[in-house]
């Protein structure tokens, strides 16, 4: 019998552009590089690789960026 | 078929990851604040947020005051009961307010500079008598709102605006002096270490008496700037995560590797009578002579 597939976490990250003062510190500690900064707001570029960790939210200075289970 | 205890731990997997949500603490329409891109003022605030939502404390009975500078702004984002007062007085309206209306559970916010500067001699007496209020320094080494002025924590030899070629005084250890002073409970943490701060304000919240965190904090804007941090990062790391070590991790290094580190985590911590607490005894003890 096949080894049941590990479930896999489907997150979403909402970042508020009125709040976002691209301060990179979400950029910096994401550990598995999922955000980026586009303009003047940071911005995700790879959503798939993102664990659910919210050291991004915990970080962020200025409520700008969360990270919710779908 | 499964048994009740396996379905418990089936619902809590299945349970979501859902952010904590502010918002119910921060005054409609008041974000964005002020503070600077990356400054730590923000991450702090949010642990405080986060301790104040686990004491299950009612925000109407929170009181939060502040002096002057860029940590003082705190106050005008948050949906409490709030006062912005002067420039290192914060201590003086907190300590009436607490005594007028013991009900509340005082929080003071306040920089290095208006705590220890000229805020200093407020400090040292508010330590001395115990009061039951929590004080909570953010620390970022240099007046930031006035841009950059060296104020009683900046490190020999780091540069500001009035240090232009690295500062010569010696600083004060916020936790040292006020442990001195006579602080009950005394306790140092870090933006960087957002999950600890967390704590470490809950205690300082849950403890009777002068409560003191010095928190590390960083002020890329003037600080990092003309010390050569490379970013806000930067600066969290060096200073707040290179710069300390936990009261746990301190037992087993050397006086070597401790060197240049300061300590974080709770420091001190005593049993004294609280001043209302005499203050009242006082009063019913007159009362009651004949
Ligand atoms: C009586 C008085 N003197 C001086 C000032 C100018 N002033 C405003 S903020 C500040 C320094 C604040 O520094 P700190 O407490 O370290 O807070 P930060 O801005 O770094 O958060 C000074 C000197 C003032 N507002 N009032
Ligand atoms: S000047 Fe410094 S302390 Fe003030 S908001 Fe900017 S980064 Fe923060």
């Amino acid at each position: 019998m096949a080894v049941a597939e590990k479930e896999k976490r489907v997150f979403r990250i909402e970042i508020d552009p009125r709040l976002c003062k691209a301060c990179v510190i979400c950029v910096d500690f994401c550990p598995t590089d999922v955000l980026t900064i586009d303009g003047a707001t940071a911005a995700v570029k790879n959503l798939a690789a993102c664990n659910g960790c919210q050291l991004c939210d915990n970080r962020c200075p200025d409520f700008a960026i969360q990270v919710f289970e779908e | 078929m499964s048994t009740p205890a396996e379905e418990v731990k089936a619902i809590a997997k299945k349970k979501k990851k859902v952010p904590f949500d502010y918002s119910p603490y921060i005054r409609g329409g008041k974000l964005p604040h002020i503070w600077c891109p990356g400054c730590g003022h923000g991450i702090v605030l949010k642990s405080l947020l986060r301790a104040v939502h686990a004491s299950g404390l009612n925000q109407d009975d929170v009181a939060m005051v502040s002096g002057i500078g860029c940590s003082s702004r705190t106050p005008g984002y948050v949906d409490f009961n709030t006062l912005h007062t002067l420039h290192g007085r914060a201590l003086t309206f907190a300590t009436g307010l607490k005594l007028a209306n013991p009900r509340l559970k005082v929080l003071v916010i306040t920089g290095d500079g208006d705590a220890l500067a000229i805020g200093g001699n407020h400090f040292i007496h508010a330590c001395r008598r115990n009061l039951d209020l929590t004080i909570l320094v953010y620390n970022n080494n240099i007046y930031g709102m006035t841009s950059g002025q060296s104020s009683p924590t900046t490190p020999q030899g780091k540069i500001s605006t009035t240090g232009r070629h690295g500062s010569v005084d010696p600083v004060f250890d916020t936790c040292k002096l006020a442990q001195a002073a006579g602080a009950t409970f005394v306790a140092r943490g870090t933006a960087y270490h957002f999950q600890e701060l967390e704590k470490i304000i809950f205690d300082a919240f849950m403890h009777k008496g002068t409560s003191v965190v010095d928190i590390l904090d960083a002020c890329p804007t003037y600080y990092g700037r003309f010390n050569k941090y490379a970013s806000a990062t930067d600066m969290m790391e060096q200073i707040e995560k290179d710069g300390t070590v936990s009261v746990k991790q301190a037992e087993k290094l050397s006086p070597e590797e401790l060197q240049d580190k300061l300590l974080r985590g709770i420091l001190h911590k005593a049993e004294r009578p609280e001043y209302l607490e005499e203050y009242n005894k006082l009063v019913t003890s007159l009362q009651t002579k004949k």
